[in-house]
């Protein structure tokens, strides 16, 4: 159990998809800058992480053995219907989250992120469930990082940016800074 | 994708400009996506085919570079499969010998023991780390240690790799082996001084030693109790 | 569409003023997680260049049998086999270099830049033009990640390509390897970028260079 644990904190704070791993930056940088729009974008990636983490599995237990150098196109097509069919199920169930997430839900084919995080599945050997903590734990990292991005910026507003910085530069700038902030948790529930 | 066609859309021809007033028929499109598939796939298998030789060959090599490093140049070595508990030199039939833990046991040129070669991977400070150690189970000492793959952090962890005095510290450690931190350091055969600034992917590396022979050590000695 | 751009204009245009790391903010994943050695950078760009190359050279070729409905399905299938290949080469060739490179090689298929070119470009025009863009577009990448990877190998190194620069007493500034590293130095970038683009501007007494229209994959 306390491996479970360690492979949560661990994708979740410690190894930090964002902040760590530099992934899912597309809508780190285009998301982040209101709370509530970070966390639906936060929640949808959850959402498809765990699943595409289960798809993995099933594809890395009972089909790639046979064709190992499919891997990477079958996941790919696995993540692509996976948010087409989020996308179609959301639009059914609520059509109003459906309206708010918008153009996030299809942008999130191509977060690395997804893909990232089936194949570290895939080499560290993880069973289901520690498939399945190794997803939920980078969604958590994923949102904890698109909520402190946008909660700073929502600041940042009111703040005498400098010309030269304004835009994408402070962005960048502010994530090295809790890049740095997050390096503080190495070590978290190692032995 | 559109459910219905129309007769339209001749094979060779290009779609009007204003797409989306054509229907594409859904054959066409599954077809579509059906060959691009089917020649990915040729494609793929192709160069796999190609290159699968020489990455092989490769691997080979650096295992046979690591097992020589760890036991101090063998003239050669035995592959044992871990199957149900006991070592096996040849693996069994109904098993395939790939998906088996391999330890390797070394001989010197005079035909005496040079000591097992054991793998092991765990959990480091930042990620897994994999490594190869010698061990003489006649003696319980450990011969030496290679770290194969690592991704701890560059001038702190990586220490475990490019620290020559750490490295050396495991060549004739007792087992079970102990980390200490230097400055505690009683001098026992079993301790290992920790690499300051880098404990935690120190004991990664002792823990993986440790764990790897409290699993293994009774097939060790079983086997050579076998074998003489 | 009509093509209003020359051939000329096609091929320099992804290299500095549409240059798809810096400018259009595309590729940012293997920018930073990559770059930090000069060697890893090239290799990434080179394999970059391979996938967008050949998968240009595919769409351009066959856009006429890609029915709309399927095309960005078509392109990524395209793509991942080209990235497929490109591990597989890298794997045989240069393994150190694979190895280091790691998860990030696969990473290349959902690089927006590659998707962006075939969806705004390579789809709509002649192959000889989709390859010439093709080629612009990558040496723009290999040129940024070569810059990312030059900063951040010899700050936190010390060394480039390898070859140590400054002598045993430097003590190199690891930050710039780590995580942290890769974002302060494309923020770094960016402002010394900003701050030309602003000093161009004053000096010619014309508008601000607005920001240059940005193509994005759906």
């Amino acid at each position: 159990m306390s491996n479970m644990a360690w492979i949560f904190i661990s994708a979740m704070v410690v190894n930090n998809f964002t902040l760590a791993y530099f992934l899912g930056l597309c809508p780190f940088m285009g998301v982040s800058g209101r709370v509530d729009t970070a966390l639906k974008m936060g929640a949808a990636n959850i959402f498809v992480l765990t699943v595409a983490s289960v798809c993995a599995w099933f594809l890395n237990t009972f089909i790639l053995p046979y064709a190992p150098f499919l891997r990477l196109i079958s996941f790919i097509v696995v993540i692509a219907s996976t948010v087409q069919i989020t996308e179609m199920v959301i639009k059914k169930l609520s059509p109003a989250l459906f309206r708010a997430l918008g153009i996030y839900l299809p942008l999130i084919t191509t977060n690395c992120a997804i893909l990232f995080m089936a194949i570290s599945q895939t080499n560290r050997g993880y069973n289901f469930l520690e498939g399945l903590f190794f997803a939920f734990g980078a969604g958590a990292g994923l949102t904890l990082a698109l909520v402190l991005m946008a909660s700073i910026r929502e600041d940042l507003v009111f703040a005498k940016v400098p010309a030269i910085a304004r835009g994408n530069a402070i962005v960048f700038i502010i994530a090295g800074i809790l890049s740095l902030a997050f390096m503080g948790f190495a070590g978290l529930l190692s032995a | 994708m559109s459910g219905e066609g129309t007769s339209g859309a001749g094979s060779q021809r290009e779609l009007p400009v204003m797409s989306g007033h054509v229907e594409v028929p859904s054959w066409r499109l599954l077809l579509t996506l059906g060959i691009a598939g089917a020649l990915a796939g040729l494609l793929i298998v192709f160069v796999y085919q190609a290159t699968q030789p020489r990455i092989q060959a490769y691997k080979a090599l650096q295992l046979r570079l690591a097992v020589s490093e760890v036991l101090a140049s063998p003239s050669r070595w035995d592959t044992l499969y871990v199957h149900d508990g006991a070592l096996l030199l040849t693996p069994p039939t109904d098993v395939d010998a790939g998906s088996l833990e391999m330890v390797f046991l070394g001989y010197r040129e005079d035909g005496s023991r040079a000591g097992y070669a054991i793998q092991g991977a765990e959990a480091g400070f930042q990620d897994i780390i994999e490594l190869i150690f010698g061990y003489n189970a006649e003696t319980n000492t450990v011969l030496g240690m290679k770290v194969l793959a690592n991704k701890e952090t560059p001038g702190l962890g990586d220490k475990i790799v490019k620290d020559s005095a750490f490295v050396a510290e495991f060549g004739g450690a007792e087992t079970p082996l102990a980390g200490v931190k230097s400055a505690r350091a009683t001098g026992a055969a079993n301790e290992v001084d920790m690499i300051t600034g880098a404990t935690i992917s120190s004991r990664a590396v002792i823990n993986i030693i440790n764990h790897q022979l409290e699993r293994l050590g009774p097939m060790l000695n079983a086997y050579l109790q076998e074998a003489s | 569409m009509p093509k209003q751009t020359t051939p000329g204009q096609d091929l320099t245009r992804g290299i500095w003023r549409e240059n798809p790391v810096l400018i259009q903010m595309l590729g940012l994943c293997p920018a930073l997680a990559v770059t930090n050695t000069v060697v890893n950078s090239l290799a990434m760009g080179l394999a970059t260049f391979f996938v967008l190359f050949c998968s240009s050279l595919l769409v351009a070729t066959f856009k006429k049998f890609i029915p709309h409905e399927v095309r960005i399905t078509t392109y990524i299938l395209i793509i991942a086999t080209f990235v497929t290949i490109a591990d597989m080469l890298l794997e045989a060739i240069v393994p150190e270099v694979h190895k280091a490179l790691g998860a990030f090689i696969a990473l290349i298929v959902v690089n927006c830049m590659i998707l962006g070119r075939q969806e705004a470009f390579s789809s709509k025009n002649t192959v000889p033009r989709a390859l010439l863009d093709a080629t612009g577009t990558g040496i723009g990448f290999i040129i940024a990640l070569f810059l990312m990877g030059g900063i951040r190998e010899v700050l936190g190194y010390g060394s480039f390509l390898g070859f140590p620069l400054f002598g045993g007493n430097y003590e190199p500034w690891i930050i710039f390897i780590l995580p942290p590293g890769g974002f302060l130095t494309i923020g770094f970038i960016l402002l010394a970028l900003n701050w030309w683009e602003r000093r161009k501007a004053e000096r010619s007494k014309s508008d601000l260079p607005g920001a240059v229209a940005v193509e994005r994959a759906a």
